[in-house]
């Protein structure tokens, strides 16, 4: 779980620029992470990249925090 | 290849390392460009910025432009001028339309949806072309981005497919109006590459795998094949032809089922 969680930690505040700190399971992207609607497909790229593996869209739209994420990467591995 | 030394261009629409407008930007650096690119704000600059040093790539001058404002296209341009003077050439690579009308039917698309795509995607070539001539006192080219779905009904592609019909037609008619001041525009129609933009269309992903199939090459297109595309289209190697669309699709264009 904490590996995975790193990775996209590091992925996000490459991505977002965004404070380390501030990235934390309930942080949303939206919200807490002031990422726009382009900033999030351009995540999902990068996650689908870094563990080898396609998130469909409707599964993509569910992902509004980086639990989400995290919990969505963990499902399918 | 010293194809474009002592040419100065002008790139709009790097987002990432997958836009295509980055295969451009590699390939006219490494054909001796002096580049300046355009950001929408300030995040994208800085990742622009970073991008560009990872890749060794020193812009002559980067300037924030938004495409929907035509003050910004104006103060964009008139600090190229002040800064750089002449410029040899623009790389357009800019489009948009909301993601809920880039599937389903076409006939939902709403209108400020329709006049959003149309806006962004076609009227900033128009927008563009027309501040540039004034800094293209040399000549050059002016080259932009279209797709497939602008000529045939591609699934999904829908509003988007309007617009870049639009963009095409712009070309042809662009092209003429510049033509008399040494200034070509061309369009280079690219197969699917997996772009921020391409994943915005429902379902691309299916796209790929009937190009693998089906096309003259079997296989995809990548951002290389259409930045050294758009580099013959920029560089003098192309200098008998404007308002032209060149297909980099692997020749699936003329595929008929």
């Amino acid at each position: 779980m904490a590996d995975v969680f790193d990775r996209v930690k590091k992925i996000i505040v490459d991505q977002l620029d965004v404070e380390e700190s501030k990235v934390t399971m309930e942080a949303s992207f939206k919200d807490d992470l002031e990422a726009d609607s382009l900033d999030v497909v351009e995540l999902v790229m990068e996650l689908e990249d870094e563990f080898d593996m396609e998130i469909a869209d409707e599964e993509a739209e569910k992902i509004n925090t980086v639990g989400d994420a995290v919990e969505y990467i963990n499902s399918q591995s | 290849m010293s194809l474009l030394k002592g040419k100065t261009i002008l790139i709009m629409g790097v987002a990432n390392e997958r836009s295509i407008a980055w295969g451009i930007t590699k390939s006219l650096h490494n054909a001796g460009a002096n580049l300046i690119f355009t950001n929408r704000q300030e995040r994208s600059y800085r990742k622009l910025t970073k991008l560009l040093e990872k890749h060794n790539i020193e812009p002559t001058l980067m300037v924030t432009c938004d495409v929907a404002s035509d003050d910004s296209i104006q103060a964009a341009f008139q600090k190229i001028k002040e800064k750089v003077g002449v410029i040899h050439g623009v790389v357009h690579s800019v489009a948009f339309a909301n993601r809920e009308e880039l599937q389903g039917e076409y006939a939902d698309t709403s209108r400020e949806g329709f006049l959003l795509a149309q806006e962004i995607s076609a009227y900033s070539l128009v927008a563009v072309t027309r501040a540039a001539k004034e800094v293209m006192t040399e000549g050059g080219s002016i080259v932009t981005q279209t797709y497939l779905g602008a000529e045939r009904v591609i699934k999904d592609y829908n509003v988007m497919g309007v617009a870049k019909a639009s963009l095409e037609a712009s070309v042809r008619y662009l092209a003429e109006d510049v033509g008399k001041y040494g200034i070509r525009v061309n369009a280079v129609s690219a197969g699917p590459i997996r772009t921020l933009s391409a994943k915005g269309v429902s379902g691309f992903n299916e796209k790929f795998s009937v190009i693998e199939e089906k096309a003259p090459l079997r296989q995809n297109v990548d951002q290389d094949q259409v930045g050294d595309a758009t580099l013959f289209f920029v560089s003098d190697l192309s200098r008998g032809v404007s308002g032209d669309v060149l297909h980099v699709d692997s020749g699936f264009h003329i595929i008929g089922g």
